[in-house]
């Protein structure tokens, strides 16, 4: 017994308690979610009641357009990820296996640049999108489009580090034998390069998706519209000012129906993540 | 059949961006998407430059969305954009003619109807003595002629205009306010929402001593071209002003302004300190956690794996929230469950404290996730060879797997610091850069360069772009400094020049 303890039973007590650290605000989410009153002040860390009448408020509001928000959030990071995805191994492809005169300053730049975070240019950005309001109303304020070219922006940064590194590890030879056989390079990308990289998409569109649904301030300046808003700019809204200890419920609430779909793809792709996040930053 | 696919592709780009320019004269822009549009179908129609053709389509998002706003805000930072500094001279000497109309004794007074022609706010006004209705624009005074008046005064119909209700109208108040009408005798202002009268401007400007004059008083404002503003003699000046350049003006205020030096190093020292403590804590929490899982006779790893997860799996901006109200003194859940009364957001200690906790809690799950994979692939021949060796746990740990893990997993603490140097969203969600001292309330006990740039651009006060530009153009440069620095140090640099 004692022996078990100290090889293995200390580190399931440690391990509880960091659990108990890393689930109790999302138990008291929870709570707060079906406690039948709703409001900050009578949530407590346990549930003291279950309904779902949180939920039902939550769908039936008028000023809160929960399902329009979520939608609208799904689909710009689905989107804005899947073509940030698609536009960085593109790059990362091009930079890992060709060699071109100013390769080497085109990465250090690219290093450089994705170091400005985003919105700290707001100012810019805001008096730019005022300008293709006014010319192309589709892709101006209050719609999805711009707000996704916006976020595409940067999409050469982080990502095709991260790919670059992980397509170091593949060895040259694959592609140069499919050359040998006659392959194009568009046919060595689609076919050859782009299955054994799978692991590095799978991390890199999870972290894509999991920061374009947590992006507030350009978000914050860009949708105005209470349709068009997404969950974070919506939902911080619903706590703001007056509403912040009535409405705590139905947040907690949309706090949950949020955390589904990245909790979902989080799950699927467990396995991938963890090899894919350390082989891309892996140097040997 | 990829031919096609690009000129489809060019085709559509031209036609749908083509038109809104040449409607709008826009001949530069259009000069350029041509440009840019026939580079793109040359480069994808030619067999030559492969590599470009992966990199373009990334580079032109990165160049439009991201280098000309960066470009954009380092030439902000040199001039005064901001409250009272947004458009140019023209415009700066309009509004403070427009600005200082007031009604002359015995002028006519209007009753005012707000409509809309074509999308643009027009006057309708009623001559109250003649009951006559003129349509009022920038350009002057028509009559309109079969306008029908309500019972209220207010013109009720009037064919091919669009009618505002009173809330519409109150919507467009800056607009309404800022209309001027140039009548025979003077200007046409709105007096509130309904009326309107005919005055004349009292401050004018005098191009032969680019100058502004007041009627009554007889001061005088000379234009001041190194500030953007009209100046009178004492050195007080108008309000309203225009966008100069003022060289390092902002920068140099960084640095010695004692009112802003001194927080600014206040400021970047808790900056520092926020980041490195982040990235610290997550990181020995969650290389601890993996490490504690890492053996071999632990079960029930992947259920432990997965509620280590979840808080990196929780919306963020969502869970930030959450935590600052169980911060909150009289109902969050910690005082609850603890039975204190503190209050933690209030104090600066307790609130600096909070926010890295908060950080941590975000923070770890990721560093847990990374920290495994790395676990996994140091092979466990080498900790065992050292520990046949002799070598005790924590030996083993420092001198073999503590190093290796450092290899890996350097790069993505230095990117791990960077995002958090600037993490905005911690901060301006939980304490919004609070609590400030009663003395100041410019800079919060935990506020970052980050939000305090942003207050200072959009904050309550004045807005300052060009100083907010200015700031955020050192964050970059120390960000850059410091990764620029680390990457050296790591060898990364290998990676590149190979």
């Amino acid at each position: 017994m004692t022996r078990w303890f100290k090889q293995v039973g200390w580190r399931h007590l440690v391990v509880l308690v960091v659990v108990a650290f890393a689930l109790f605000p999302i138990l008291f989410v929870f709570s707060a979610a079906i406690n039948p009153l709703g409001t900050l002040t009578s949530s407590q860390l346990l549930p003291t009641g279950a309904s779902l009448d949180n939920f039902a408020n939550l769908f039936g509001s008028v000023t809160y357009p929960f399902a329009r928000w979520f939608f609208n959030s799904v689909f710009i990071a689905l989107s804005a990820s899947f073509a940030s995805l698609l536009l960085s191994v593109l790059a990362a492809y091009a930079f890992s296996r060709m060699r071109f005169r100013g390769r080497r300053v085109g990465v250090l730049t690219l290093l450089l640049v994705q170091m400005f975070p985003q919105f700290l240019a707001i100012v810019a950005i805001f008096i730019i999108f005022t300008k293709v309001t006014e010319l192309y109303p589709a892709f101006g304020f209050n719609g999805v489009w711009g707000l996704m070219l916006l976020y595409l922006g940067g999409a050469l940064g982080g990502n095709t580090w991260l790919m670059k590194g992980f397509l170091d590890t593949i060895p040259k030879e694959l592609d140069e034998a499919a050359r040998v056989d006659g392959a194009t390079h568009a046919q060595i990308f689609w076919r050859i390069i782009l299955p054994l990289v799978t692991p590095i998409l799978a991390v890199t569109g999870m972290l894509a998706f999991i920061s374009t649904m947590s992006e507030f301030i350009i978000a914050n300046v860009f949708l105005r519209d209470p349709e068009s808003k997404t969950l974070a700019v919506g939902m911080f809204g619903m706590i703001a000012g007056d509403g912040r200890n009535a409405n705590f419920g139905m947040f907690a609430a949309a706090t949950l129906i949020t955390a589904v779909p990245t909790v979902g793809v989080f799950l699927w792709l467990q396995k991938y993540i963890v090899c894919g996040l350390t082989s891309g930053a892996v140097k040997s | 059949m990829s031919r096609i696919a690009v000129l489809g592709v060019v085709s559509a780009i031209l036609l749908y961006a083509g038109p809104p320019l040449i409607a709008t004269g826009a001949w530069v822009a259009l000069a350029v998407l041509g440009v840019v549009t026939g580079v793109i179908g040359y480069l994808y129609l030619s067999r030559r430059f492969i590599p470009a053709k992966y990199l373009v389509p990334g580079t032109i998002f990165l160049l439009v969305f991201q280098v000309f706003p960066i470009v954009y805000t380092m030439t902000t930072a040199f001039t005064n954009f901001g409250d009272g500094h947004r458009g140019d001279k023209q415009a700066a000497i309009a509004a403070i003619e427009s600005d200082s109309v007031r009604q002359v004794p015995g002028s006519p007074d209007y009753g005012l109807t707000p409509a809309l022609k074509g999308g643009k706010l027009v006057f309708l006004l009623t001559d109250t003595k003649i009951k006559q209705v003129q349509v009022g624009t920038a350009d002057g005074l028509t009559p309109l002629p079969g306008a029908k008046i309500g019972i209220s005064g207010k013109v009720a119909q009037a064919p091919g205009y669009t009618i505002l209700t009173t809330p519409q109208a109150a919507e467009r108040g800056p607009e309404i306010s800022a209309l001027s009408v140039p009548a025979p005798n003077g200007t046409i202002k709105a007096n509130g929402l309904s009326r309107a009268f005919e005055g004349r401007a009292q401050k004018t400007y005098d191009a032969a001593c680019d100058c502004v004059t007041d009627a009554e008083t007889g001061r005088r404002w000379v234009a001041d071209g190194s500030r953007g503003f009209f100046v009178d003699p004492s050195g007080r000046h108008l309000i309203q002003g225009w966008q100069v350049d003022v060289g390092f003006a902002n920068f140099a205020r960084v640095l010695t302004d004692p009112a802003i030096s001194g927080y600014f190093l206040g400021v970047f020292a808790w900056n520092m300190v926020f980041a490195l403590a982040s990235v610290a804590t997550s990181f020995v929490l969650g290389l601890g956690v993996a490490l504690t899982l890492h053996h071999p006779r632990m079960r029930g790893t992947r259920i432990y794996r997965v509620a280590l997860i979840l808080p990196y799996a929780m919306p963020a901006f969502a869970m930030l929230l959450v935590w600052r109200d169980m911060f909150n003194r009289d109902f969050g859940l910690i005082n609850h469950m603890l039975g204190l009364n503190l209050d933690w957001l209030g104090e600066p200690t307790t609130a600096r404290f909070a926010v890295i906790l908060v950080n941590l809690w975000l923070g770890f799950p990721y560093m847990f996730l990374v920290a495994t994979g790395a676990l996994q692939a140091i092979p466990r021949e080498l900790t065992e060879a050292a520990g046949i060796d002799g070598a005790s746990m924590v030996c083993t740990f420092r001198k073999v797997t503590l190093p290796l893990l450092l290899v890996a997993l350097s790069p993505l603490l230095i990117c791990s610091f960077a995002f958090n140097f600037n993490n905005f969203n911690a901060i301006q969600l939980t304490t919004q850069g609070g609590p400030f001292p009663a003395d100041s309330p410019q800079v919060g006990a935990t506020d970052l360069l980050i939000t305090y740039t942003f207050r200072l651009a959009f904050g309550t006060g004045s807005a300052q772009f060009g100083f907010a530009a200015a700031i955020s153009v050192f964050i970059f440069a120390f960000v850059a400094l410091v990764s620029a620095i680390t990457f050296r140090q790591t060898h990364r640099q290998e990676e590149v020049h190979a």
